[in-house]
């Protein structure tokens, strides 16, 4: 019988899950590139470049993997500062990536006014990142609140770090997502550090996808460097979300390959033993030999991958070095909708600088809402 | 024309919009079958519904971030903070979200939303129910600021409000609800916001008001017009954007200027108010700008002896007047 037969062959890696060889070479495409991108911007901080970076080294993996369970371009994802992998699976480019770094004018998430690692992008469905942390999981709640009322089909998902979820915030939303069957995903992005205090002291019981059950929610736990098991706990979230059946937790354990930040030296407060050991959960590594096991990632397939990163990554790099800077006339746009005659810059103390004549070509991109 | 009670104009308003855009929701505590425990949402639920009128959890900053999230997704909604002095919890989404969603993207996002709270003293409320927190609010550009002293004023900048595309915070005085009648037209109107009016025309000395001091200050203008002063009353209605124009425009005819407000007075609204009026019209002044406004107490205290002592009230800015006018 077919059945038996197909059954006796081995399955190609990802049939299960209905990805193809082009969707494993994508994903792994998307994964490297996340971590060219986010090497390159800790070269141009170390070479006085770029003054900050925060990185997603570690997260790639589950990044790509569980927004690739989502609708590019109808979903939406309130992401974190670690999110580049994310960013970049949902449609945003490594310029706009790199052009965050510089605070160009160009930057898409900002025009240049927020720090790196907060990015945003209305065109992608990606909603503007912040400092204070969690306060985007009620913002994907909303979003889900929409959706359920508008009746549009959508999924709303959040992200941030096991840290973050200690926030009031993350209770109230969840509560209110669950009373109402929201279809809302939270994901939490587990690396076992809140900047420098570990998991123990962050968070009690040691997990966070236990809390789950006090909402009557699932409460999923993955491992992060998995890709494929990231995208199937995100699938099967997304199926209960668009099926009317409610949010789900998913927290999954992926590793901090850098410090919080530029500015952060973690061998202060993690040891070297340690750090050898979590360079062992490395997404990448571990996602390419599992591709290369399965005879999906061919050298000419790996080749061609590699050679399209580089040059990526290198034009972005470029492309932002020479983006102008945003001109301070166009630092009172958008404080509203519209302009406020008693809303403008201080009359006194400015110098002239406001005053100055605007180069078109120097003012900041605007997305239309 | 209808006599309305002001929170009968919100009702009202509230119920109006709702019916032409399908995409306005309202939110809050107690705001669906119960009515709000004011009863400004009072038959709301039951002609829109569960998915309109949705009775949250005890939590604000819940209440405000879903209102965000929701306004990016298409929504238009009117949450109700059961009374201003709650609104604090949701301070971070109110002031790192809200305010700054549109300004942090470059126009790539907005927070269309209301958010209504009761607000003020002189109502037995004491501490917890008594307070105006409009200053917190008014300091943050990104965020706009409105409190109505008349039911047609209420209705018609509620409407402006839940049309704007940028979050507004409109407080509404409770002691008004349903001491404060007025006409209100029948048909569709709306009173456009970041515009103050001239409620008492005069020539010798300025009043700025909002809100409940509104009427106060016009009682006041009453009382001292008994002993010759002419005073110009002017209610703010929307507090930021200021209406810096009508403020400039009166003290530069008058020549003085008296700043009226019942939160405490050190840091309050009034005092930025003051503090434009001394830097843009200090060559037309005759005297210092003035404040009458609450005590410099953590909160309304219960007994109503010690109440009356902190509320603003005719008498107080009409003793204001008068030795402002003698300067």
């Amino acid at each position: 019988m077919a059945v038996s037969e197909r059954s006796a062959a081995k399955k190609p890696l990802g049939s299960d899950l209905g990805l193809s060889t082009d969707d494993l070479l994508e994903m792994y495409r998307l994964v490297a590139l996340a971590r060219a991108v986010d090497e390159r911007m800790w070269i141009l901080n170390r070479a006085g470049r770029i003054p900050f970076v925060i990185s997603g080294q570690g997260h790639e993996g589950a990044q790509v993997g569980i927004t690739w369970a989502l609708e590019k371009g109808k979903d939406w994802i309130a992401p974190f500062y670690r999110s580049i992998a994310t960013c970049l699976t949902f449609g945003m480019s490594a310029r706009d990536i790199m052009t965050a770094q510089y605070a160009t004018a160009s930057d898409p998430s900002s025009g240049g006014r927020q720090m790196p690692g907060h990015y945003g992008s209305h065109e992608h469905n990606l909603v503007s990142v912040s400092s204070p942390v969690a306060t985007q999981l009620l913002h994907a709640v909303g979003l889900a609140l929409a959706a359920k009322i508008k009746k549009t089909g959508q999924v709303a998902m959040t992200i941030m770090g096991e840290g973050s979820s200690n926030q009031g915030d993350v209770h109230e939303g969840l509560n209110f997502a669950a009373i109402h069957k929201l279809p809302f995903i939270f994901i939490v992005e587990n690396n076992g550090y809140a900047i420098s205090v570990p998991l123990a002291r962050q968070v009690a019981g040691s997990s966070v996808a236990q809390r789950a059950a006090g909402y009557g929610i699932p409460g999923v736990t993955v491992d992060g460097s998995d890709v494929l098991a990231c995208y199937s706990a995100a699938r099967e979230a997304v199926d209960r979300a668009r099926a009317g059946d409610g949010p789900t937790l998913i927290e999954a354990k992926v590793t901090r390959l850098t410090g919080h930040s530029s500015d952060d030296q973690q061998t202060k407060y993690r040891s070297e033993e340690e750090l050898a050991a979590d360079r062992s959960l490395d997404p990448v590594p571990k996602f390419r030999a599992q591709l290369v096991d399965a005879g999906v990632l061919t050298p000419q397939a790996e080749e061609r991958i590699d050679a399209a990163i580089k040059d990526a990554v290198h034009d972005a790099t470029e492309y932002a070095e020479a983006q102008p800077d945003p001109h301070p006339s166009t630092a009172m746009k958008w404080v509203y909708a519209e302009e406020w005659p008693s809303e403008g810059p201080p009359p006194w103390g400015m110098g002239e600088s406001t005053d100055a004549t605007v180069d078109d070509a120097s003012l900041p991109d605007t997305v239309a809402d | 024309m209808a006599l309305k009670t002001f929170i009968e104009a919100i009702r009202d308003g509230l119920r109006e919009e709702m019916t032409r855009d399908e995409n306005v929701i309202v939110l809050g505590e107690d705001v669906g079958k119960k009515g709000g425990v004011f009863l400004a949402t009072d038959g709301l639920w039951a002609d829109f519904g569960d998915d309109r009128v949705i009775d949250t959890p005890l939590t604000e900053s819940q209440i405000i971030g879903t209102s965000i999230g929701a306004a990016i997704g298409g929504l238009r909604p009117v949450a109700e903070i059961q009374f201003a002095d709650f609104i604090h919890p949701a301070f971070n989404q109110l002031v790192s979200e809200a305010a700054r969603l549109r300004y942090r993207s470059n126009n790539g996002y907005s927070a269309p939303m209301v958010v209504r709270a009761p607000y003020g003293g002189g109502v037995h409320g004491a501490l917890y129910h008594s307070q105006s927190v409009e200053a917190f609010y008014t300091h943050v550009p990104g965020l706009k600021v409105v409190i109505p002293s008349t039911p047609y004023d209420a209705k018609g900048l509620l409407r402006s409000c839940i049309r704007d595309d940028d979050p507004v915070l409109f407080f509404e005085h409770k002691k008004m609800y349903r001491s404060v009648r007025g006409d209100v037209p029948d048909g569709e109107y709306t009173v456009p916001l970041g515009k103050a009016q001239v409620t008492h025309p005069g020539s010798q000395v300025t009043v700025i008001a909002y809100g409940l001091m509104a009427h106060y200050a016009l009682e006041a203008a009453d009382r001292v017009a008994e002993d010759g002063i002419s005073v110009e009353v002017v209610d703010l209605r929307t507090l930021r954007p200021l209406d810096k124009e009508t403020v400039l425009d009166s003290v530069r005819k008058t020549g003085k200027c008296l700043v009226v407000y019942e939160d405490n007075r050190f840091g309050g609204y009034g005092a930025e108010v003051a503090a434009i009026v001394a830097e843009e019209a200090f060559d037309y002044l005759d005297g210092p700008v003035t404040r009458i406004a609450g005590p410099d107490v953590p909160g309304v205290p219960y007994n109503h002896v010690l109440e009356d002592w902190f509320m603003v009230n005719p008498e107080k800015i009409a003793d204001g007047i008068r030795k402002l006018a003698a300067y």
